[in-house]
């Protein structure tokens, strides 16, 4: 009885500190390394630091940053998806050549089906015939490259419905614009994270990336939650296309030929172990401002940039050397 | 259920092999006319996924096909996959094309290569950019980039304001046209790297969104941005739409390429002038040498004859020939 | 009267040739821990997987409190009742102890919250997993604390526990200490008793004999597909029992 009282003791402190509990997770690491770049951009150029900037920054990140967002659910699987930037700009040029017609609203859902397909295919060969995600993503890459050409005859469409445009459009608060996307980005982020973090399928999403055998043991349906991952981030994908339209007015196939890589960046940056079971989405957009203000702050200090590849590979190394440290740890 | 496996695996490796093996097709043409129809000719490109190389690979296929010739096709999946190109060519050489027409992904990659084809007798001449040495290929047809960018830098001379502050949107300078747009640019303008006119320069992917991304990146640190130099016309087109969401209608834009789409966007003000380059005409060109090289022997000129370069804008200037957008919608490549 | 709990009649099962359950019953008393002994190849292990619903046997019955079953997998078995412990850790080790307690089996908040925003109900789950680590004894700083910050002891002591507060009819461990150093060997099988004296019997399957005679009420010893006998660790020696076990002696030989 003695020891019921203790352990409920045990849990009334710990109540005490959900943002210690906050900090020490693995968010803490990547927004440290966004505060401190924003203060050496801002402490070494005039321009860095003001509103407007702020704000382009925050626009500037909502593609890879979305893309990252369905990219993380299939990393925290233990998976990767190199397949999510030629999905994106499939959706998207598949949007730009049918609204051309002028519906508008059909072509978006044109757009979310062809993500569904293919996440399904992803999603089918890696579940039910445990193909390795590499390979089958790998696969998917090239065919949807060569057929976002095919289809196109390698033209763009420039985008004019104002529908299609509107996520580039938004209130704007004392001359800074917050623009829809933005905001689609952040809601995104914070649906994903509820879904992680609050419901069972969240559990169960970390439990498969964690240890799939005993997930499996524990009655988890194994292959229904990772074609679930598959397809939930498809229809993110269908988000990040059409955030992509509204950003750049064009649907163009040989756009964003390195967004997979960019949003594998982004996800680990953002503290995601590239081994499954750890991380979140939080963490994961602020991995994506990061990469961002990095191109940002150096351009407008005038460095060459190179240098922004030479940082981001050095936030990724450090991403996973502490993602190592942290499985790697033995208490006691 | 290893069934399964077995098949998904089989069924994953196909789309996979299929989606690469198309870089290095026969493309075998069997309506030979004129008695050629032995020769065969290797036709080596760079990523498709870039409409230019599209249009020159295209070109050339269909002028030696008009001859006759059987023809073997392959790419670079990426933009400086020089490996890729290695393979093709050494499959080339193993089946005895007679020439191959090369744009190669990188300018020292590929010798060692082009070497041993040219060693077996095979006349190897490189398209749109150059190896070097400029002589280890037979003769390079290509637009000579510098005079590409010396003419748009001309010509933004003469129409910019009297207080010029020069954005320079850039690719990779390690690629030879775009180091050589680069300096052209600043020699026709008549400055140099560093000159106090320059307010920010940025790297690109050639690409739109890259391109709107620099573009913004440079605005924020110098709202006082006028002229802006772009590598080509899809940074261009991104550059533009950074400047209109900053609400500056006036900054002067010059690109090069002469892609239709380009073009379009000087028709509409959306840049002030681009050098166009004539992709169709460097592939026929090199199919034209091959043809007098098989008939009696003759090389053609070493070294680089150039494809031709033409301004294209709707405000000329004084003491610079150029076309209108009109004339260079009738003779615009790709993107039509 | 004794009550079983789970008792098997007359299972076999052929894979080919090869006979891996020959005729052979299985009882298991209520509030006992019957240990499971054999040589590798004896077919212990085909016995707990048609136990557990893992394999279905060719013939013979099952019996759960009196009553036949037939298991069709694993999770007929957890229907009723019967919840086994893994040699290899079944644990995810970067969920905390809660999360894995109640991992497949999650609770979910009352009203609108649970059903349209299917929200966890952490609260009730903390409570819950606070409540089992006590009755069992678990000495963890903190249930949330995430599994990887624990030994490999503590480990398998959180897979007890979530077996134990899941089972309703009995706990199987399958070689629960295999991996595990002699302290926290010795912490596992304390915990085994602990389960008992909570009110589950345990059938524990292992290959270290003083662990056995260690905690075992009873000890059912298999060779050759089938039981060949039953006996207790009291009147019967570790020799004895190994002995027969091998076959060097006869089972009618026992006292």
């Amino acid at each position: 009885m003695t020891k019921l009282d203790d352990a409920v003791l045990l849990e009334k402190e710990d109540r005490a500190g959900p943002w210690r509990a906050a900090l020490s997770s693995q968010i803490a690491g990547p927004l440290a390394a966004l505060v401190l770049a924003i203060v050496i951009f801002s402490a070494t150029t005039d321009s860095f630091l003001n509103p407007g900037n702020l704000s382009l920054i925050a626009q500037q990140s909502v593609v890879v940053g979305t893309l990252a967002l369905g990219q993380t659910l299939v990393i925290l699987t233990a998976g990767i998806d190199l397949s999510n930037g030629a999905i994106m700009v499939l959706a998207s040029v598949v949007i730009g050549n049918l609204a051309t017609d002028g519906n508008v609203l059909g072509a978006l859902l044109a757009g979310l089906a062809t993500c569904l397909v293919l996440g399904l295919l992803n999603g089918v060969l890696v579940s039910q015939f445990s193909l390795p995600p590499f390979i089958v993503t790998l696969g998917v890459l090239s065919v949807l490259t060569a057929a976002a050409r095919l289809y196109t005859d390698s033209q763009s469409y420039p985008i004019t419905s104002e529908f299609l445009t509107a996520l580039n459009e938004g209130p704007a608060f004392g001359g800074v614009t917050i623009t829809y996307g933005v905001m689609l980005w952040i809601g995104l982020t914070a649906i994903l994270g509820y879904a992680l973090t609050q419901t069972a399928w969240g559990v169960r999403v970390y439990a498969v990336g964690d240890n799939p055998r005993a997930a499996a043991l524990t009655g988890i349906k194994v292959k229904r939650v990772l074609l679930s991952v598959y397809l939930t981030a498809a229809v993110v994908y269908a988000f990040a296309a059409w955030q992509a339209l509204g950003r750049t007015p064009t649907a163009d196939p040989s756009g964003y030929a390195t967004a997979n890589l960019d949003s594998i960046t982004a996800v680990v940056i953002g503290g995601t172990s590239l081994f499954g079971g750890r991380g979140g989405v939080v963490g994961t957009l602020i991995g994506a401002l990061i990469v961002t203000v990095l191109a940002n702050g150096l351009t407008q200090a005038g460095i060459d940039s190179l240098y922004q590849q030479v940082g981001t590979g050095v936030l990724v190394v450090i991403a996973v050397a502490v993602d190592h440290f942290v499985r790697t740890r033995q208490t006691r | 259920m290893k069934v399964n496996r077995v098949a998904a695996a089989a069924l994953a490796a196909g789309i996979f092999l299929t989606a690469t093996a198309c870089g290095s097709d026969d493309s075998g043409s069997s309506s030979g006319s004129s008695g050629n129809s032995d020769v065969t000719i290797g036709i080596v490109e760079l990523n498709l996924s870039n409409p230019f190389f599209g249009t020159l690979q295209k070109a050339t296929e269909a002028a030696a096909t008009a001859k006759g010739w059987k023809t073997m096709k392959a790419e670079a999946k990426v933009p400086g996959d020089s490996a890729t190109q290695v393979t093709a060519i050494e499959n080339m050489i193993a089946n005895k094309v007679k020439a191959i027409v090369l744009d190669p992904a990188n300018p020292t990659a590929l010798n060692p290569v082009v070497k041993k084809a040219r060693d077996q007798g095979i006349l190897v001449i490189t398209v749109n950019a150059t190896l070097t040495p400029i002589e280890g290929a037979d003769a390079t047809f290509a637009t000579d980039n510098t005079e590409a960018g010396k003419l748009i830098g001309q010509w933004a001379k003469a129409s910019a304001p009297a207080n010029p502050r020069i954005a320079m949107l850039d690719f990779d300078l390690s690629d030879g046209p775009a180091g050589g747009r680069h300096n052209g640019f600043l020699e026709g303008y008549g400055i140099k790297d560093g000159d106090p006119s320059i307010a920010g320069a940025a790297l690109t992917k050639g690409t739109i969104e890259t391109g709107q991304s620099a573009m913004e990146n440079l605005l924020s640190a110098h709202p006082d941005i006028n002229v802006v130099y772009t590598i080509n016309e899809p940074v261009a087109r991104g550059a533009n739409t950074a400047l209109k969401n900053k609400g500056i209608n006036n900054a002067t834009v010059v690109s090069v390429d002469g892609a239709c789409s380009g073009v379009q966007d000087v028709k509409d003000g959306i840049i002030g002038a681009t050098a166009m380059q004539f992709p169709s005409k460097m592939g026929e060109l090199a199919v034209d040498a091959i043809a007098k090289y098989l008939a009696d022997g003759t090389k053609p000129t070493a070294g680089l004859n150039d494809s031709g370069t033409t301004l294209i804008t709707d405000k000329p200037v004084d003491g610079l020939e150029s076309q209108t957008s009109e004339w260079g919608l009738q003779n615009c490549w790709g993107e039509k | 009267m004794t009550q079983f709990v789970l008792q098997a009649r007359g299972l076999t099962k052929h894979y080919g040739h090869v006979v891996a359950m020959d005729n052979c019953d299985f009882d298991l008393r209520a509030g006992e821990i019957l240990a499971v002994i054999g040589d590798n190849g004896a077919g212990k292990s085909t016995l707990i997987k048609a136990l557990t619903g893992a394999v279905i046997p060719d013939s013979g019955e099952i019996m759960v409190n009196g009553e036949p079953v037939h298991f069709r997998s694993p999770l007929d078995a957890r229907k009723a009742g019967i919840e086994t412990v893994y040699q290899e850790l079944g644990v995810a080790p970067a969920l905390d102890i809660t999360q894995n307690l109640y991992l497949g089996r999650e609770q979910r908040r009352k009203g609108l919250l649970g059903t349209v925003f299917r929200k966890l109900d952490k609260s009730a789950m903390r409570q819950g997993s606070a409540r089992q680590m006590a009755d069992l004894g678990i000495r963890v700083q903190s249930i949330r604390q995430k599994v990887d910050t624990l030994s490999g002891g503590q480990r398998q002591a959180v897979a007890v526990a979530r077996v134990a507060a899941w089972a309703t009819s009995v706990v199987i461990m399958d070689e629960p200490t295999a991996a595990l150093g002699v302290r926290e060997t010795n912490q596992v099988l304390q915990l085994i008793e602990r389960v008992r004296e909570n009110g589950l019997p345990v059938v524990l399957i292992s290959h270290n004999m003083p662990n056995v005679w260690q905690v075992a009420d009873r000890i059912h010893i298999h060779r050759l597909g089938r039981r060949i006998a039953v006996v207790e660790p009291d009147s019967t020696t570790m020799e004895e029992a190994v002995a027969v076990m091998t076959g060097a002696k006869q089972p009618e030989a026992l006292a």
